[in-house]
C-alpha cells in the first residue's frame, strides 16, 4: 500500500507547515481518529464491491453487506465478463470494453497532438487574435454540455458520422480541446522563452522549433495530459449514450444497461462484478500514476 | 481541429440559444415564436422539479464538500506519517467513473439488502436508512454519492493552498501563542481565497452537469423526484422530440456559468487593478 501511495500527491509536494505537535496528546488521537473514520467512508464502497462480486446470491440476500464471502466464487467474474444479458444481447461487459479501447486510443492520441502544438503557437508564435481565441476555449472548458450537444448532432448527421466510431472520436477530440490546451499553454508559459529565441536565431522554423526544442520538453506535461484524457474518455456516458451509437456502445453505458436492465432475477454479484470490471481502468491509471494524476487535476483547476 | 472545437463553442451555444426562440419539433426549423418556449418552460412541473433539485443538490454538495474537504486538508496537514496513503484513499473515488459511482451507492443504499440491513443484522433492528426509495429523500442519497466521488479532489486543492502559505505567517501564530483551530480558521482560511474559488468554480460546473451519477443511481426517480437540468435537456432533444424546449432549458443552465464566469474574471481584474496601483 505504501509503495502505491507514496508516487501520490505531488500537488503539495512540500513539507507540511502546519503547527509542529509537540508529543502524543488527546488532540493527536484525534487527528488520527478522524483521518480513520474519514478513511473507512471512503474504502467500504470499494469493499463492498469486492465481497459482493464473490458472494454467490443466496448469500448476499442474507443482507450481511459488509461481511466476507463464507466461500468465494468467482463465477460472477465470468458472468459480467462474457454472458451477462441487456435485454436480448448476453455478451457481458467484453464488447463494451473493446468499444471503450476503440474509443479511447484514438480520441487520446489525436486529441493530446493537436492540443500540444496548439499550446505551443498559442504561447510562442503571438498571432493576431489569440487573446480572444484562448478566452473562447477557457469559456468552452465551462460550457455545459447539453447546450452544444443538439448542434453537434445536426452536424455529425450533417456530415454522416453520427452514431459511428469517428463520430464519437470527433467528440471527444472537440470537447478535450478547452482543457488541453490550456493544460499545454500553461506549461510552455513557465519555460524559459530563451531557448525558443536562440532557436528562431539560429533559424528554426515553425515545426523544427516544435520537434527539436519544444517537444523534448514537454513529457511530463504530456503524461499528464495522457492520465486526464484516458481516464476522462473512458468514465464518459453521456457522450457515449448520445453519439456512440448502438455498435460503438462504451462500457460505461453497457454497464448501466446491465445493472438497470428489468428483466429477470437482479443479480448483485454479477453487478458489481461489472462495475469493478469498468472501473479497473481508470483505477490502474490512479494508482500507477498517483502523482501526475492529481497534478492534471491541479493544472487543469488552478489556472481555469 | 482547434478551429472546430472553438467554431463548436461559438456557434454551437448561439445555435442553441437561436434555437430556443423557435418551435422546432423534431429538427431545427428556424421559425421564431419569441420567448414561448421560455413560458412554457416555467410551467412544466418537470423543469421546477428538477430546478430546485439542482439547487437542493448543488447547496449541499458545496457545503459538504467545503467542509469536509477543508477539514481533510486541515488534519492531513498535521503531519501525520502516512500522508500520502491517506491522500490515496481519499482521492481515488474521483478516478473512477460518475457512472460506478453511482451504481455502488444505490447497492450500499438498497433498501432490503444493503446498509440498512447489514445494520439491523448487527442487531439494531429499528434501523432504517434508504434515501433512495423515497421521493422526499432520494436527492440526498444522491448527494451521498456526488460527495464520496468528489470531495478529495477539493481536499487536494485545499491542501496545495495550505501548503503555499509563507512558514512565516505560522511561526508568527505560534508565538502569539494562537490555537491551531483558530489560525486555521481565522488567518490560513483567507489566505487560501485563490485555492477556495478554483475548488468552487469546478464544483459549480460539476453540478451543472450532473447526469451520469442520476441515471445510474435513480433514473431521476423514484417518480420525478430527481430530475436534473441535463437529463430534462437530453430527454427532449431524443425521447420527447421537442428540440426548442429543450434548449430554452439548456440556455437557462448556462446562465449560471456565465454568471460565476462573469464574477470570476470581475474579481480577477479587481485584484489586477489593485497591485498595480499598490505598485505604481
Amino acid at each position: 500500500m505504501t509503495g502505491i501511495a507514496t508516487t501520490a500527491g505531488g500537488i503539495a509536494k512540500d513539507r507540511p507547515r502546519g503547527p509542529r505537535p509537540r508529543r502524543v496528546t488527546a488532540s493527536r488521537v484525534g487527528v488520527y481518529g478522524f483521518l480513520i473514520i474519514a478513511a473507512i467512508y471512503f474504502l467500504a464502497p470499494m469493499w463492498v464491491m469486492i465481497v459482493t462480486s464473490l458472494k454467490t446470491m443466496p448469500e448476499i440476500r442474507e443482507g450481511f453487506l459488509f461481511n466476507w464471502p463464507r466461500e468465494v466464487s468467482f463465477e460472477a467474474w465470468t458472468k459480467a465478463w462474457s454472458t451477462a444479458c441487456t435485454g436480448r444481447d448476453c455478451e457481458g461487459v467484453r464488447p463494451g470494453f473493446l468499444n471503450s479501447v476503440k474509443i479511447t486510443v484514438p480520441s487520446v492520441a489525436i486529441s493530446v497532438v493537436i492540443a500540444a502544438i496548439n499550446g505551443y503557437a498559442l504561447s510562442f508564435w503571438r498571432f493576431r487574435g489569440a487573446q480572444i481565441f484562448f478566452a473562447i476555449l477557457i469559456f468552452g472548458a465551462f460550457v455545459p454540455y447539453q447546450v452544444v450537444i443538439y448542434p453537434l448532432i445536426i452536424f455529425l448527421r450533417e456530415i454522416g458520422l453520427f452514431a459511428s466510431l469517428p463520430g464519437i472520436i470527433i467528440i471527444h477530440t472537440i470537447f478535450g480541446m478547452p482543457i488541453l490546451t490550456l493544460l499545454y499553454r500553461n506549461y510552455f508559459a513557465a519555460l524559459p522563452e530563451e531557448l525558443f529565441r536562440a532557436a528562431r536565431v539560429d533559424g528554426a522554423g515553425f515545426w523544427s522549433a516544435f520537434f527539436r526544442i519544444i517537444l523534448p520538453m514537454s513529457v511530463p506535461i504530456t503524461i499528464v495530459a495522457i492520465i486526464l484524457q484516458v481516464t476522462g474518455i473512458w468514465n464518459d456516458f453521456l457522450f457515449g449514450i448520445v453519439f456512440a451509437g448502438r455498435e460503438n456502445m462504451p462500457m460505461t453505458v453497457q454497464l448501466n444497461n446491465i445493472v438497470q436492465t428489468t428483466s429477470g432475477v437482479r443479480e448483485y454479484n454479477v453487478n458489481m462484478a461489472a462495475t469493478i470490471l469498468t472501473a479497473a481502468v481508470p483505477l490502474a491509471v490512479y494508482f500507477i500514476s498517483g502523482r501526475w494524476f492529481v497534478r492534471g487535476i491541479a493544472a487543469g483547476a488552478v489556472k481555469g | 481541429m482547434i478551429m472546430v472545437s472553438v467554431g463548436v463553442f461559438v456557434f454551437g451555444i448561439i445555435y442553441s440559444v437561436l434555437l430556443s426562440f423557435t418551435n422546432a419539433k423534431l429538427f431545427p426549423k428556424f421559425n421564431f415564436i419569441g420567448l414561448d418556449q421560455y413560458e412554457r418552460l416555467w410551467g412544466e412541473t418537470r423543469w421546477l422539479v428538477s430546478v430546485e433539485n439542482i439547487w437542493i443538490f448543488g447547496v449541499l454538495i458545496i457545503v459538504f464538500q467545503m467542509t469536509l474537504g477543508y477539514l481533510l486538508a486541515v488534519f492531513i496537514d498535521q503531519r501525520i506519517k502516512q500522508e500520502d496513503a491517506f491522500r490515496t484513499i481519499f482521492l481515488y473515488p474521483f478516478s473512477m467513473s460518475l457512472v460506478v459511482t453511482g451504481l455502488v451507492w444505490q447497492w450500499m443504499l438498497d433498501p432490503n439488502l444493503g446498509f440498512s440491513s447489514a445494520m439491523q443484522k448487527l442487531g439494531f433492528e429499528s434501523f432504517v436508512f434508504a434515501p433512495l426509495v423515497h421521493q422526499s429523500t432520494a436527492i440526498y442519497g444522491l448527494v451521498m454519492g456526488g460527495v464520496w466521488n468528489g470531495v478529495g479532489v477539493t481536499m487536494a486543492i485545499l491542501l496545495a493552498g495550505l501548503r503555499g502559505i509563507d512558514a512565516e505567517i505560522w511561526r508568527a501564530t505560534r508565538v502569539d501563542g494562537i490555537p491551531a483551530w483558530r489560525a486555521y480558521l481565522y488567518i490560513a482560511l483567507p489566505m487560501i481565497r485563490g485555492a477556495l474559488a478554483t475548488a468552487l468554480i469546478l464544483q459549480c460546473t460539476s453540478i451543472v452537469r450532473v447526469y451520469d451519477l442520476v441515471i445510474a443511481m435513480t433514473q431521476g426517480g423514484p417518480g420525478i423526484a430527481t430530475q436534473m437540468p441535463a437529463i430534462f435537456v437530453i430527454e427532449h432533444i431524443t425521447n420527447r422530440q421537442n428540440v426548442a424546449l429543450g434548449m430554452a432549458a439548456a440556455s437557462m443552465m448556462l446562465l449560471p456559468i456565465v454568471v460565476l464566469l462573469a464574477i470570476k474574471s470581475a474579481a480577477d481584474w479587481h485584484a489586477k487593478s489593485r497591485r498595480e496601483q499598490r505598485a505604481a
